[in-house]
């Protein structure tokens, strides 16, 4: 299946990144629309479009780094939660991170 | 033509640079840069004047931050710079070095990564944490850190790292394979009898001198040493001195013969300057004895640190001398460490300070 065709198959989602890690990224915006079906591939396609970005919201267990935490509908969630039509997919750095 | 001198301070939050002509007398202070992260060894490519600055974020993991403007833009890059899944990930990057055309970065937990495309992606030499002693190694106080880099000037194979608190470590071919060369340095911190051990080492600081790479200098938890054949055999450098504690250390640009350092108070009574009064260490016989440099600085209640990253000198004639202290402050020296100024201060805790050269 072409790219764009296998995209439209993925649930269109919406993620929101925080202020500082924008700003790592020239053209970053905070509120991203894109398509996929788990918060890793979500994270996958936002590295495809700024690349970098997934070393900085995962290390390399793999999971979501230590003092990051990605909500999913208001639930904290993990690389492998899955994601419905509409999702709302919230990154945040951690308090625990300073 | 005209030159000036750029002063590369790494501090607990973010990258500064401080600025002036080849008279060194009145400085301008840029920054802070990289997003204010922890900026653990900040550093330039002489030859180019790219900037390269070493650190790691709480938040977003570790980075090496880079500069081809002399500070008025920067990029990051994290590319290849990780472990194998399953392992403890990198937490920052607390050294850099560029030799032989390549770049060199030290990280925590302890391990040596290599660039050749200037800082954009980065490989894992996996011949040092693959070396028999590795399930051995001891975090340091503060962590397991390899925080000296010394590439071989001439001969892009060899390179030596200090890892805390794992010791000195010296490759000949490229990385594949390492060995130990701790041979005279001591670990007051372990039993009688088991203090000489041939790896376990505290390292805080080594250097090599300037155009005899056999002889190296290091400022150990433990002492203060010179070596002369490549850190196979290490001698006692400290009669002298007023402790066998300290951090950074810092070859003259020239003379192999001079060195500073910046010795403590000891490690558990403060890690404060002796006494309350600072004073920056020079031989001029490789530690056959020992001076020390006070004008100019504060001589009661100084009850600050320095850093094993914090003091380097500058390349022009005579050669410039500066520290950072954990305080956040700068000095510098404009004729060899005789006479010192204040040229910052009030910046965060200071954990390097590097020079870099370019024409005005």
């Amino acid at each position: 299946m072409a790219n764009d065709e296998a995209s439209l198959a993925l649930p269109p989602v919406v993620v929101t990144l925080p202020a500082a890690l924008v700003n790592l990224f020239p053209g970053c915006v905070r509120r991203v629309d894109l398509s996929a079906a788990t918060v890793g591939d979500a994270i996958d396609a936002l590295d495809a479009r700024w690349p970098g970005m997934r070393d900085r919201i995962c290390d390399s267990r793999p999971g979501i780094r230590r003092h990051i935490n990605v909500f999913v509908g208001g639930e904290r969630a993990t690389l492998e939660t899955r994601l419905a039509p509409g999702a709302a997919i919230m990154v945040l750095t951690a308090i625990s991170g300073g | 033509m005209a030159k000036k001198v750029l002063i590369l301070v790494g501090t607990k939050k973010g990258a500064f640079i401080v600025e002036s002509d080849a008279a060194r007398s009145s400085w301008a202070l840029r920054g802070p840069f990289c997003a204010a992260w922890p900026m653990n060894h900040v550093i330039a490519d002489p030859v180019t004047g790219t900037i390269y600055g070493g650190g790691g974020n709480e938040w977003f993991g570790p980075a090496v931050w880079k500069s081809t403007d002399l500070g008025a833009t920067w990029t990051h890059s994290s590319e290849g710079l990780a472990y194998d899944a399953g392992e403890q990930p990198i937490k920052a990057v607390w050294s850099v070095a560029h030799g032989a055309g390549s770049l060199y970065a030290g990280v925590e937990p302890a391990g040596l990564f290599r660039s050749d495309d200037y800082g954009q992606s980065w490989r894992h030499i996996a011949g040092l944490r693959n070396h028999p002693s590795r399930p051995k190694w001891q975090p340091g106080g503060g962590g397991l850190i390899l925080h000296s880099l010394v590439p071989h000037p001439n001969d892009k194979g060899q390179l030596w790292v200090g890892i805390s608190a794992a010791g000195v470590f010296h490759t000949a071919d490229g990385g594949e394979t390492w060995e130990p060369r701790n041979r005279g340095t001591r670990a007051d911190f372990l039993p009688a009898g088991q203090n000489y051990p041939e790896y376990g080492q505290c390292v805080h600081c080594l250097v090599i001198a300037p155009g005899m790479p056999d002889r190296l200098y290091q400022q150990n938890h433990c002492g203060m040493y010179r070596s002369e054949d490549g850190g196979r055999h290490w001698d006692s450098i400290e009669p002298g001195l007023p402790s066998t504690f300290g951090f950074p250390a810092a070859v003259h640009p020239r003379d192999p013969a001079t060195l500073y350092l910046l010795p403590l108070n000891g490690d558990t009574t403060g890690r404060y300057v002796p006494d309350g009064k600072a004073a920056v260490w020079r031989t001029r016989d490789c530690g056959g004895s020992w001076q020390a440099l006070r004008n100019g600085l504060p001589q009661e209640n100084a009850f600050f640190g320095v850093l094993r990253r914090a003091m380097a000198t500058d390349r022009l004639a005579p050669a410039g001398v500066y520290f950072g202290t954990n305080t956040g402050t700068l000095f510098a020296s404009a004729d060899e460490g005789d006479t010192w100024n204040c040229v910052a201060q009030y910046l965060p805790a200071i954990f390097s300070v590097e020079t870099l050269v370019v024409e005005a």
